[in-house]
């Protein structure tokens, strides 16, 4: 079956089959930033925007995103690269498999909240799991990206 | 994983309706999150989703939520969360995470009828009701007690009827299911109690009476009689005597955030 989309601001056309999944029709379309991790929905690495909201593009259809706008890390790659500055100077991207899905749902919760609280920001980034960190460095970094003074 | 021979956007719900009562292998697409946990070969994978039913409107005396809204719809739906103090986000906050939330539809989370559904839980605490294509509006309660079969859930209503609801969990680890759910409700001077991941699916109590929900003894003597109508059970999250004793702290925890709720309206 034929699908029409907008793939990081860029009108596409494909043939698919009706069970591909949205992260695999991204990456055989060359965005690569998008991580199959658990393969089950919990770990967010496969993050990536419907239509501005971030989903899990391991458990979506591919059909489910036709004429719809589809965002990667490709898609918004300045955004990206401001905040990863602020995940290396705090030393939070060790293996760097889960960054691009987390850097997606940071970048959408910027998007819906602008000044989040502490608690905001815990919850929005519960669904991205990282086996490195131990998640307080990537604290630090959201932290000063979001310019939020931490109480002492 | 699952494999979908054909996909069919449903024009209206009577052609959904009349294929999945073809064959047990015509399936309707919800987040399809479950769905991939599992393995089945699906003939007609049918999709909703053009037919308006992403909506969670007001209308008249209720919440008309549509099947296919996402979770977090629902969490962040102001009117939803103003009306019910909130009980709806805290309910839905927990499940995974945000993206996962914008994943899951209502009618994919209600329909199966889950164990360890939040979903169910805190909907059987609201006088709520589920529209069905084929048998009509039924009330949340009788749904929940019937086996799941070729019907379509389409709407749930929820009646704004002005009662007081706590939502309550408890998780081993953040965005785990739930070890327990716990949903206390307060309508007409009547208190009534959800239990649900006990682990199998969400019960209402509402046949035992509390006058006074400020008098600890007859707290106690509540939580002692609704406790003693559940079954609990065992799995790899809690035993069932851990599970019972949760079911005492978090129902009591539910009456004294009503009782709370009821002071501030009070003061106001």
């Amino acid at each position: 079956m034929k699908i029409q989309m907008i793939l990081n601001g860029r009108r596409i056309e494909e043939d698919i089959k009706p069970d591909t999944m949205l992260l695999d029709f991204v990456r055989a379309q060359g965005m690569k930033s998008v991580k199959r991790g658990c393969d089950t929905g919990n770990c967010g690495l496969c993050t990536v925007w419907l239509n501005e909201k971030p989903v899990l593009s391991c458990s979506t259809l591919a059909v489910r995103a036709a004429d719809s706008r589809v965002t990667t890390l490709e898609g918004v790659e300045e955004e990206a690269a401001e905040f990863a500055r602020y995940l290396a100077e705090e030393g939070a991207d060790q293996c760097g498999f889960c960054s691009p899905g987390f850097i997606m749902t940071v970048l959408a919760l910027k998007r819906e909240i602008e000044h989040p609280t502490p608690d905001q920001i815990k919850e929005y980034l519960a669904g991205n799991l990282c086996r490195c960190t131990g998640y307080q460095s990537q604290y630090r970094a959201l932290m000063k990206y979001f310019g939020v003074e931490e109480e002492a | 994983m699952f494999t979908i021979r054909k996909y069919v956007l449903a024009q209206d719900l009577e052609e959904a309706y009349t294929l999945r009562k073809k064959n047990k292998n015509n399936v309707i697409l919800g987040g399809t999150l479950w769905l991939k946990m599992g393995d089945r070969s699906i003939q007609n994978g049918i999709d909703l989703s053009r037919l308006s039913l992403n909506q969670v409107e007001e209308e008249g005396d209720s919440f008309c939520v549509g099947c296919m809204c996402s979770l977090r719809d629902l969490e962040t739906n102001q009117a939803l969360n103003q009306y019910f103090q909130g009980a709806m986000k805290e309910a839905l906050r927990h499940i995974v995470g945000v993206q996962f939330r914008n994943t899951a539809t209502v009618g994919g989370s209600l329909f199966p009828r889950f164990g360890f559904s939040d979903v169910l839980t805190i909907m059987l605490a609201l006088d709520s009701y589920v529209e069905l294509y084929d048998r009509g509006v039924i009330p949340m309660k009788e749904f929940v007690a019937l086996p799941v079969d070729e019907d379509i859930l389409t709407t749930v209503f929820i009646k704004k009827d002005n009662r007081k609801v706590s939502y309550q969990s408890h998780r081993i680890t953040e965005t785990d299911f739930a070890v327990l759910t716990c949903a206390v409700s307060y309508y007409k001077g009547k208190y009534s109690v959800v239990l649900g991941a006990r682990p199998k699916q969400a019960v209402l109590i509402d046949n035992v009476e509390l006058k006074d929900g400020k008098n600890e003894q007859e707290v106690e003597a509540f939580i002692a009689q609704v406790v003693d109508q559940v079954e609990f059970g065992s799995n790899m999250r809690g035993s069932r005597e851990y599970r019972k004793a949760l079911a005492k702290v978090l129902i009591r925890r539910g009456i004294r955030e009503i009782n709370e709720m009821e002071e501030e309206g009070q003061e106001k």
